[in-house]
């Protein structure tokens, strides 16, 4: 009875432990995703992405670590406890909802196709019929695509930066990807000379609000409350609009 | 603690990624062996402009990783305007060509090494008694160098087949749905790292023992003559 007594407390204070202290933080970050996260040749990670996470940190009192993976791992290994947070242009869908929470989402900006210029005058499923269609593989544009163009054969690659450059290769007919990042990894570029945007910018999903957020572990509810916090705060003090100026020329915030 | 469904429900994703990885592993090691033997025999070779060549190769593709020589044809390549529009580019354009290329290149590098030191192990007794005989180095070659040394290569061909076929892991940063690929796609939608990576190492695990086990029984035959006896090793 009492041995049972004891490793119930001992148990007790192990679980009670990690909760109070979190001055310390780790940071999934991913860092293929230009201008929001990149790593310069050197190895260092920059980025809106980045900026974004240190600046909630930093408002939030905690010390935090980055750590750079894959997209698609990252995920999992928020759950598998490689880090606390993701702060990697997270689009929040109802699919991720089912394996993590979200913050508020800190920034919203639609999709849309990139092919050579003149290719194609609209980006519908009848025009894009037996074409294949480049994406980020298990991203929510993926899922877009594979729902709505199901005559198009569909290239899927695992980073976002490989779409641009599958483009170029011409290993296919047109890109789908970020509004944001279709021209910072390949329209502003050299290499981005003779490629132009189909069609009008695409909003993914209507129905979630979405947007992109901060996602964090199911159940911890102090840690959002406290990083949905930190998004208010950061955007009331001027802070998040002095970031944005650095990559932007318009307006990301989300609209609500 | 496993989800079976998960599992059940990747089945056949994994059936179609198994494919892709046999069919990887068979025409790449198929047109390695193909090109390594006589490569072998270049590499055994007294002249230097004849041996040269293939020590250069052997040397440059053993001392790069396959991952950076996928990577220098699959992507470096492609950034050429030239390579894009010679004829070769309907076939580079292909990850299922650059794979294959990169991948053969690759596994000829190793196998004529392979070859090329089971023809110098062969007992000099053996070359004595052919040309005692009157038999021309052709003929030497075929009757008493390539067989015996194809023979004595076999462990080591085996352990360079179950190598590659870990290393078809690979082409999945190509855009080719083997395995690995599969097993990446169930981890990142069902966040389940068993019934995902736990899967696919039990299948590489299985793929590695029944090839293993091949090698073992054409050893036997091939090998009988090797075979510790009653009376000491013959």
């Amino acid at each position: 009875m009492i041995r049972t007594l004891t490793g119930a407390l001992a148990l007790a204070i192990l679980t009670a432990l990690p909760v109070q202290a979190q001055t310390k933080l780790r940071v999934g970050v991913e860092g293929n995703y230009p201008p929001f996260s990149m790593i310069s040749p050197d190895g260092k990670l920059s980025g809106f992405d980045i900026d974004i996470a240190n600046a909630v940190c930093a408002q939030m009192k905690v010390e935090c670590t980055l750590v750079q993976q894959e997209f698609d791992g990252i995920i999992p290994a928020l759950n598998a406890k490689k880090f606390d947070m993701i702060v990697a242009s997270l689009t929040i869908t109802e699919e991720r909802r089912k394996a993590v929470d979200f913050s508020d989402p800190y920034y919203d900006v639609p999709s849309r196709f990139v092919a050579k210029t003149g290719a194609f005058t609209e980006a519908t499923p009848a025009s894009l019929k037996g074409k294949k269609i480049i994406v980020l593989r298990n991203s929510p544009r993926a899922k877009y695509v594979q729902e709505r163009f199901k005559e198009s054969e569909i290239l899927l690659v695992a980073k976002e930066t490989e779409v641009y450059l599958e483009l170029i290769a011409g290993r296919g007919d047109i890109a789908f990807g970020s509004s944001v990042v279709s021209g910072e990894a390949l329209l502003k570029k050299p290499e981005g000379k003779g490629f132009a945007q189909v069609g009008p910018t695409v909003i993914l999903d209507t129905t979630a609000g979405a947007g992109v957020g901060i996602a964090l572990r199911k159940g911890e509810d102090d840690l959002r409350t406290k990083i949905n916090a930190a998004i208010k705060e950061i955007r009331a003090n001027g802070t998040y609009k002095s970031l944005a100026d650095k990559y932007f020329d318009f307006d990301i915030a989300p609209k609500s | 603690m496993i989800d079976w469904s998960i599992i059940a429900e990747a089945l056949p994703a994994f059936a179609e990624g198994l494919k892709t990885t046999m069919m990887l592993l068979a025409i790449s090691c198929g047109a390695g062996l193909v090109l390594s033997v006589p490569l072998a025999v270049a590499r055994v070779s007294p002249h230097r402009a004849v041996w040269g060549p293939v020590w250069l190769f052997t040397y440059v593709m053993r001392g790069t990783p396959l991952l950076v020589q996928l990577f220098m044809v699959y992507h470096g390549l492609a950034q050429f305007e030239a390579v894009r529009e010679s004829f070769a580019w309907p076939a580079l354009r292909s990850p299922w060509f650059c794979a294959w290329l990169v991948f053969t290149l690759n596994t000829t590098a190793y196998t004529t090494e392979i070859f090329a030191g089971a023809l110098r192990a062969t007992p000099s007794g053996e070359l004595e008694a052919a040309r005692s005989l009157g038999m021309s180095e052709a003929t030497i070659y075929r009757r008493i160098l390539l067989p015996s040394a194809l023979r004595r290569a076999l462990p080591q061909y085996g352990n360079e087949v179950v190598m590659m076929m870990h290393a078809t892991a690979i082409a999945s940063t190509v855009t080719l749905v083997e395995i690995t690929r599969v097993a990446r796609d169930v981890y990142y939608n069902h966040f389940a790292p068993l019934e995902s990576f736990g899967v696919v190492a039990v299948i590489y695990f299985v793929l590695t023992f029944g090839m293993a086990g091949l090698f073992k029984l054409v050893e036997r035959r091939a090998l009988r003559h090797l075979r510790p006896t009653a009376s000491g090793v013959a």
